[in-house]
């Protein structure tokens, strides 16, 4: 593992170079991702390292997709969708155009999830999905819709947890190990690079889901994250967080009300 | 049982376990009284869900208060902390914990040594590891880390695990300050910071 002065140092040097801001991510996992990066292309010495993120673009870009975290899968807390499927698009429903928002969607399998629950309801025809991450590696393999075929089983199970009644082979067309999905679900996203840290609000969404992403920012940052949420979100609009992750701490009390017990907040005014 | 440096400057109990470990854990946990000069952390290789059985059965058997993770809470002595499924657990500088949701290590989400590492790098000395029954290589390489740091490690004497593959797997590649039996195990705790 690096030392910490180490990771101060990459951090202030990325930003010097770049004017990429890493200042406010959770120390504790960004140097686990760092030294990850070291390791995956055998570097032993961190200023080896160092100065191969100063002076080669291309690893510097490289190493910033390496240091975001892209885990992700469909249907993950199959409880959360089936509140989503059964309490919010009925809500959702009876607007005449839905905007969501995914930010930080990485490869792009809640997206899909979304567009699902969505046609399911008959409501994806007048549904857009903005999906964002500041990667843009992740965001071109998430447009295409392929998904490896060996993740299928464990996608259905959720997909069936989360209340689904269809066959979920119907979605998707196999193929040499990877699964291509319909371009019925496709043509209703739009997929754009966008950083939380430094860009702005881009519209006015009636939901915005932020999944497992705040976890690796500090406290400030998610509070400031948070409150770009709020600025993007209509009034009577819903916020998703991931389950382990809350509003509570970033924003004045009575202006968000949970559903439920999920991570889940409907803004009331 | 010997005095030791650690023993007696505590601040967190870190606890791994894998297949069996519940076992272990419940012949320990119902017998300790309320802990408070310290933090008990709880890292077992869990189904991948979101609920929170292990949370609730830990809570009726523990004396000491548990506390359900969120990200970014604080770590307080006096309360029992059991990692959530699906997310590591890491330590942040500030005394708070930081959960990650990034690739499985060992297999395994979470991981008993991304944790045990973690607690090393932020408390060094003040921290204990223990390692319980399981099938899986996990935590051998947490408690190197902790051992590194000055910390105390502790294994379950394989003879007294349903699984004794984890621990064993320890014993092989590294030399634990003791191997004990969940009882032994009880003892122990029950000396440190005394």
């Amino acid at each position: 593992m690096i030392e910490d002065i180490e990771l101060e140092t990459f951090i202030n040097d990325v930003y010097e170079y770049y004017g990429f801001d890493l200042g406010g991510y959770s120390r504790a996992s960004l140097k686990r991702r760092v030294s990850r990066i070291m390791n995956l292309d055998g570097f032993s010495s961190f200023y080896d390292f160092l100065s191969k993120v100063k002076y080669d673009a291309d690893y510097y870009k490289r190493a910033i997709d390496e240091l975001t975290v892209n885990v992700t899968e469909m249907f993950r807390d199959p409880s959360f969708y089936k509140v989503l499927r059964n309490e919010i698009l009925p809500l959702l429903a009876t607007k005449p155009f839905i905007r969501i928002w995914h930010a930080g969607c990485s490869s792009g399998e809640e997206v899909y999830s979304m567009a699902i629950l969505l046609q399911e309801a008959g409501l994806l025809h007048k549904s857009i999905l903005y999906a964002t991450d500041i990667n843009t590696k992740v965001l071109e393999s998430a447009k295409k819709g392929i998904f490896p075929l060996r993740m299928m089983k464990d996608y259905s199970e959720n997909y069936r947890d989360s209340g689904g009644q269809e066959d979920f082979s119907n979605y998707y067309i196999a193929n040499y190990g990877n699964v291509k999905f319909s371009e019925d679900l496709i043509k209703k996203m739009v997929f754009s690079q966008h950083n939380l840290v430094s860009d702005t609000s881009f519209n006015e969404f009636d939901m915005i889901f932020c999944r497992n992403v705040l976890i690796y920012f500090d406290n400030e940052l998610q509070t400031r994250v948070i409150n770009l949420f709020d600025q993007s979100l209509a009034v009577l609009g819903f916020l998703a967080l991931g389950t382990k992750e809350t509003i509570k701490y970033s924003i004045a009390e009575g202006k968000y009300k949970q559903v439920k017990k999920e991570k889940l907040w409907r803004k009331i005014k | 049982m010997e005095e030791n440096k650690v023993v007696s400057n505590c601040k967190v109990l870190i606890i791994g376990g894998s297949a069996g470990s519940l076992h272990a854990l419940m012949d320990i946990l119902p017998n300790l009284p309320v802990i408070d000069s310290f933090a008990i952390v709880i890292v077992l290789h869990r189904k991948n869900s979101d609920d929170m059985t292990l949370e609730e059965l830990l809570k009726i058997k523990s004396k000491t208060p548990l506390k359900i993770i969120e990200d970014k809470i604080p770590l307080d002595s006096g309360f029992l902390y059991v990692v959530p499924s699906n997310y590591h657990l890491l330590f942040e500088q500030n005394g708070t914990l930081a959960l990650d949701s990034s690739e499985k290590v060992n297999y395994s989400r979470p991981s008993i040594d991304v944790s045990f590492e973690a607690a090393a790098e932020i408390f060094g000395s003040n921290v204990i590891g223990i390692l319980l029954s399981g099938s899986n290589t996990d935590g051998t390489a947490g408690l190197l880390a902790i051992q590194k740091a000055g910390g105390t490690v502790v294994v379950q004497n394989p003879t007294s695990a349903d699984m004794p593959f984890m621990p064993n797997n320890a014993i092989k590649n590294m030399t634990p300050d003791y191997i004990l039996t969940p009882e032994e195990i009880l003892k122990f705790i029950l000396l440190i910071n005394e």
